[in-house]
């Protein structure tokens, strides 16, 4: 009897530590303001999955839209009307994000679109939006294809292969490189795509790639690719992969005496946090690329960091960076177009060149940002920003 | 010499897939179950460590010792609470497996819970500079890993076959009907089996936080399963069979990555295994056992 007592209990401390393990907190942004009546407000509608898995970009990304609403309509709104922004959570799911898009444009008429916030939502919502030739931002989706679908789709967020050929002139131009070598993780796709990108590039700025070396994801022994590339003693090596990966990776380029400078794209950010002070002189020679940084003595930015701490009391990430600058810009567009109309807003947004927390956007022809990204490196324990860079 | 370097590289690897295997091995030939939870039990002895040098910010030397004896208990608490009962009714081989599933799927969440699951960082805990053999260089958690992995072996070896507990141990593995008709209590033998096991892999644990600084409550999971195939490998049940299993494997992977192509490191050293269990399905070293009749 005991011992079956024993055996319920663990049974039932197993099923508690699942539930919880699972369980979410629902916080769905309700935005819903008050004087939405009829014509004296200017609906822009969002997408971002506010509860789920991918839940913590989709909160960050709506906390910084609402952010730029409130300081918009401040400011006295767009065409003198104050900005409607009308949410909607779609769980990290295309099929949701599609029927959210289609209240969107239906019930709420909305007159433009910021999100999704993921590309597989964000590629299934472009498709859709294409048909009706809605003006939409997405303020973090960075797969190519999201713009490709058609002329009304645009990116605040810079693409995977514009940080992989933006770090191949980086270390051309700047650090003199000569010969490159990358280790990638081949079961990712960013990672996968700013890898094949720095190899095109380099080709033009001519540097030589000496090695490219895979590893397969949840690996944590790079220990061979490493001796590989330290035979070939390349200038630069690449390591265009998430920051608890580049943890693992810079520490065991040092154990096995590396000397080349290590480079990397956004997924660095937060890398610091990921190594033990004991080992951070393993990333001390190092150049990453980022779209801001909070380091930046920008004061519109460091007032964004500032607000967005006290609102919110979390960090603020570059998804809520991002997500305030994909507002400004469409406010900013219909301000130029001078209507609501879809067309004028469009033609207003290609031709656009908007000040906001990143820098300095323009969009390209196939409506992805063309601006300066922020080179960061690593000294005495510390990112410290080193310069704006545009190739 | 880069070859060399790739071997050592292999080895180094290898020690700690070995020293898991040693656990697998074990606790299969005493009671034929595969302990899937056994990976986990090097994230428990990762954490453990991680825990006393780092939160509690105590010696390392107490921090390897705390997390050998935390992960032993572990290991015979498991037994005494999840295995047991189902071992002494005899219960089909299938409920066994599928405990040990469910053990490991409550000690990952249970360290998700109490640690959150962003991967952790570890500092540096054994270094010594580099030692360089004309062009070879070996590492000094390479030199670590390998040594201990040695050390470890050779102390089991030992204490299977000279120890009276290791006698035990063969016994109840031979017949535990028999072994107990003789006196041998084998559910502390079993019991003992599970502890040193677990502390095997703590001492696997240290080297893992030494060699890659940075632990999650998932870690297990790979490494158990390529600790397991490497028991396999070497003939599960056999004490060198997996130390072989390990180091083949190691170095399997690492030549792999070397010489043929990074993207195809997986499939290589499964190939390898299939291979050799179809020339030789008790595994390298495996004794060949007829069902008694």
């Amino acid at each position: 009897m005991k011992k079956r007592l024993l055996a319920a209990a663990l049974a039932a401390t197993m099923v508690a530590a699942s539930v919880t393990g699972c369980a979410q907190s629902g916080d769905a942004g309700s935005q819903g303001s008050g004087d939405a009546a009829g014509g004296d407000t200017v609906k822009i509608g969002g997408l971002a999955p506010l509860t789920g898995n991918v839940s913590v970009y989709g909160i960050a990304t709506n906390n910084g839209i609402k952010l730029a609403v409130d300081e918009i309509n401040k400011a006295g709104g767009v065409l003198g009307k104050k900005i409607e922004y009308v949410p909607y959570d779609e769980k990290g799911d295309a099929i949701e994000a599609v029927n959210a898009y289609n209240k969107l444009v239906q019930d709420d008429k909305v007159v433009a679109l910021i999100g999704d916030v993921t590309s597989k939502p964000t590629i299934a919502v472009a498709q859709k939006a294409v048909k009706d030739g809605l003006p939409m931002i997405t303020a973090t989706g960075t797969a190519a294809d999201i713009t490709k679908a058609g002329d009304n789709v645009f990116r605040a967020c810079f693409i995977d292969t514009y940080q992989g050929e933006l770090m191949a002139a980086y270390a051309a131009r700047k650090l003199n490189a000569k010969t490159a070598a990358i280790i990638y993780d081949n079961g990712d796709e960013y990672s996968t795509g700013v890898a094949n990108a720095f190899e095109e590039a380099a080709k033009s700025e001519v540097i030589t790639i000496t090695n490219k070396e895979a590893y397969q994801s949840g690996a944590m022994d790079f220990k061979t690719q490493l001796t590989k590339i330290k035979a070939s003693n390349p200038d630069v090596v690449m390591i265009p992969v998430y920051y608890s990966d580049v943890a693992l990776i810079a520490v065991q380029a040092k154990d096995i005496g590396l000397k080349a400078k290590l480079l990397g794209a956004d997924g660095w950010d937060g890398v610091l946090e990921k190594i033990d002070k004991s080992n951070q002189d393993a990333v001390k020679d190092c150049y990453f690329c980022s779209q801001y940084s909070a380091e930046s003595t920008d004061p519109k930015l460091q007032d964004f960091l500032k607000k967005y701490k006290e609102t919110y009391k979390a960090d603020p990430t570059l998804f809520a960076v991002l997500g305030y600058d994909a507002m400004g810009m469409m406010a900013a567009a219909i301000n130029k177009a001078g209507s609501t109309d879809s067309d004028k807003i469009i033609s207003a947004l290609k031709a656009l060149e908007y000040k906001g927390l990143t820098g300095n956007t323009t969009f390209d022809e196939n409506r992805n940002p063309v601006r300066e990204a922020v080179i960061t490196t690593i000294t005495d324990g510390k990112y410290k920003f080193v310069e704006n860079f545009k190739k | 010499m880069e070859f060399l370097s790739q071997v050592i590289n292999g080895l180094g690897i290898g020690s700690i897939y070995a020293l898991v295997a040693l656990g697998y091995s074990m606790v299969y030939g005493i009671v034929q179950l595969i302990n899937f939870a056994h990976g986990d039990i090097i994230m428990v002895g990762a954490y453990t460590v991680f825990v006393i040098l780092v939160m509690m910010n105590l010696p390392l030397w107490l921090a390897v010792l705390g997390s050998i004896l935390f992960c032993g208990v572990a290991g015979v608490l498991i037994e005494r609470v999840a295995y047991r009962r189902l071992l002494v009714h005899a219960a089909p081989r299938i409920s066994l497996l599928i405990t040990a599933i469910g053990v490991s799927i409550f000690l990952q969440n249970l360290y998700q819970l109490l640690f959150g699951s962003d991967p952790k960082s570890m500092p540096k805990m054994f270094v010594f500079a580099p030692l360089q053999f004309g062009g070879v260089q070996l590492t000094s958690s390479t030199i670590i890993n390998i040594s201990v992995s040695v050390v470890m072996m050779a102390g089991l070896q030992l204490m299977v076959n000279k120890m009276k507990i290791g006698k035990a141990m063969r016994a109840t593995s031979e017949d535990a009907g028999a072994a107990k008709l003789m006196g041998i209590n084998t559910n502390t033998t079993i019991a003992f089996t599970f502890g040193i096991g677990s502390a095997l892999a703590a001492v696997g644990a240290v080297l893992y936080c030494n060699t890659y600084p940075q632990i999650k409550p998932a870690m297990g999971g790979l490494l158990g399963l390529k600790a397991f195939v490497a028991a396999v490998l070497g003939g599960i049940g056999s004490i060198p069979g997996a130390m072989l299993g390990g180091y083949l494997l190691g170095v399997a992977e690492s030549l792999t990555n070397a010489y043929i192509s990074s993207n195809l490191t997986d499939a290589v050293v499964f190939g390898i295994l299939i291979i050799v269990l179809l020339v030789k399905p008790t595994g390298l070293l495996g004794k060949n056992t007829r069902e008694k009749v």
